[in-house]
């Protein structure tokens, strides 16, 4: 077990490190920045709300995940496969899941560090008036865990393609649908032909009515138990998936 | 003791059958010398090897280890250098190789041993610090090289190792194998004969998925001599009147007489019809007392033999 968990975080190391080695790490964690700050001043009217609370700052976040998440996402495994190094990770002594866990952990953690960096927000409203932390914290939480969901989509999609633009349009459309799940854009189009069950199952999926409630301060164990069991199904279709299109 | 054991591997991708029932033993101490024309499934068989892809059929045994009930435990055993030599372009070559290491499970101590020993070996110590992707191809094959002997292992599996780099590269990258060949099983797979006859110990020739030869490269020789002219050395001048004499008493219709230098002399005996008997040739030319060096059927080259072997089954 020992072994096993080393192997993984050595390929967790390993992928972050990769984020900082290129400029990628420091645009993308100056454009969420920037990004989030802006739509929370100038989109979400931080000021004019006149409330001391983060409303404004986390309501953007599955739009801005829908876009940044697949671009930290799809060289995961697109990349892999286009250089061949798929060859030299598989013939390594390890599982295709530690090399699945260890790169999703890789892309998490890495998420988690610009989600840490937004904390001068969370300063300024706490400076400014006085916020219920607790709704604040719990939404931190529950912003990271839409975010991993939305990585092991992208995960497992860029494992279909050698192309880190297709995987990156692929995740984005597919995120997209999940957002919008719990609405009648998607609804209407399978209600016809679908039983009940079918169309509230997929009612059910949507991100946005689950992060939502997080973000009321409402942290159920519905919604943890919805993003969890995101992650853990799109990692073992992941796995299947490089097993699969490995020597494509 | 044999190190790779294969027995009726067979793979398809879809209708193409790649690899056609191929057996295989390598024992240590070997060089196995894969040979074959592009397509051919050298890199098939190699990754199914080295348990990259999974055969539809046949097994494989790594060090008596069943490569697919076992693979984690058989994959030890193996340092792999997949075609084109990849690596992670954005990392250095010791990070590179120590992520390697590290993967194989090598404790800080021996791994900063054999990071030592590959920087001599493999002559990267002035590109010890730099990104791979800045490095010249000759280079980028040395690291991958490196990443596939890290962890010592008892099995080598390169595919084409020395593609693309230049003369001298080659020279040292063939030297290198000879050097670390002695406890090991090395299979190397090349387009380039004179490498076979360089560094392997064995030839085995494959095309269209199937195994067509497996043997020595001087028994390859042997068993592919053009049987068609015999070819005599002789330690003689031969002067017009003697090689006249020679022509008429031997009783076939292309004799031909070579200097080779001042005192030897090479006799080529064909003939247009039928094929040269070479106990007859010799006791016709022994009659002239000539001091005879060297006689037989003129050998093909390794490449005449591969054009041979590869053509006659395409055809077929």
């Amino acid at each position: 077990m020992k072994i096993y968990l080393e192997k993984t975080y050595i390929i967790f190391d390993r992928e972050l490190r990769g984020y900082f080695r290129t400029p990628l790490a420091s645009i993308f964690l100056l454009v969420f920045l920037a990004l989030s700050s802006g739509m929370t001043f100038f989109l979400g009217r931080f000021f004019e709300r006149d409330q001391a609370d983060l409303t404004a700052f986390f309501a953007w976040h599955p739009w801005l995940f829908l876009i940044l998440m697949p671009a930290i996402g799809m060289r995961l495994w697109a990349e892999e496969r286009r250089s061949g190094t798929i060859e030299l990770l598989i013939t390594l002594p390890v599982t295709n899941m530690q090399l699945v866990v260890g790169k999703f952990l890789a892309s998490w953690i890495f998420t988690l560090i610009a989600l840490i960096l937004t904390m001068p927000i969370w300063v300024t409203v706490n400076y400014l008036g006085d916020p219920d932390n607790n709704v604040i914290l719990i939404s931190y939480i529950g912003s990271w865990l839409m975010a991993g969901a939305f990585l092991a989509l992208t995960s497992c999609l860029s494992a279909l393609t050698k192309n880190q633009v297709i995987a990156f349009i692929i995740s984005s459309i597919s995120g997209f649908v999940l957002i919008m799940a719990g609405f009648n854009l998607v609804l209407s189009s399978v209600r016809s032909w679908t039983p009940t069950w079918v169309t509230e199952t997929i009612g059910s999926m949507s991100f946005l009515s689950h992060f939502s409630r997080i973000q009321m301060g409402v942290f159920d164990l519905r919604t943890l138990v919805f993003f969890v069991s995101m992650i853990i199904l799109c990692i073992w279709i992941n796995v299947q998936l490089v097993q699969i299109k490995k020597a494509d | 003791m044999q190190l790779i054991k294969a027995k009726g591997l067979c793979k398809s991708f879809g209708d193409f059958i790649a690899v056609d029932n191929v057996d295989l033993e390598v024992s240590r101490g070997e060089v196995i010398g894969f040979l074959g024309p592009n397509g051919a499934g050298k890199s098939t068989t190699m990754k199914i090897l080295t348990g990259f892809l999974e055969p539809d059929s046949g097994d494989i045994l790594i060090n008596n280890i069943d490569l697919k009930s076992d693979p984690l435990k058989a994959k030890e055993f193996i340092g792999y250098l997949p075609e084109g030599a990849p690596s992670y372009s954005d990392m250095n070559v010791l990070e590179f190789l120590t992520f390697v290491g590290k993967m194989r499970g090598l404790k800080s101590n021996l791994l900063r041993t054999r990071l030592g020993e590959m920087a001599n070996q493999i002559s990267l110590k002035e590109v010890w610090n730099k990104p791979i992707e800045t490095l010249s191809k000759g280079f980028k094959r040395r690291v991958g090289i490196a990443q596939a002997l890290i962890h010592d292992p008892d099995i080598l599996i390169l595919d084409e190792p020395t593609d693309g780099l230049d003369p001298n590269q080659k020279h040292e990258m063939r030297n290198l194998i000879k050097t670390i060949s002695k406890n090991k099983a090395i299979v190397i797979s090349t387009h380039i004969l004179e490498e076979v006859e360089a560094v392997c110990s064995r030839a085995m020739i494959i095309a269209n998925g199937k195994l067509l030869a497996n043997e020595t490269p001087a028994n390859l020789e042997k068993q592919f001599a053009n049987k068609d002219i015999i070819t005599i050395k002789v330690f003689n001048k031969i002067n017009d009147v003697l090689a006249k004499n020679l022509k008429s008493s031997l009783n076939y219709s292309n004799i031909k007489i070579e200097k080779l230098d001042k005192d030897t002399n090479r006799i080529l005996v064909s003939d247009a019809k039928k094929a040269p008997d070479l106990n007859a040739v010799l006791k016709q030319v022994n009659k002239f007392k000539l001091n005879i060096i060297e006689a037989g059927f003129v050998k093909s080259s390794l490449e005449e033999i591969f054009r041979k072997i590869t053509t006659t089954n395409a055809s077929s």
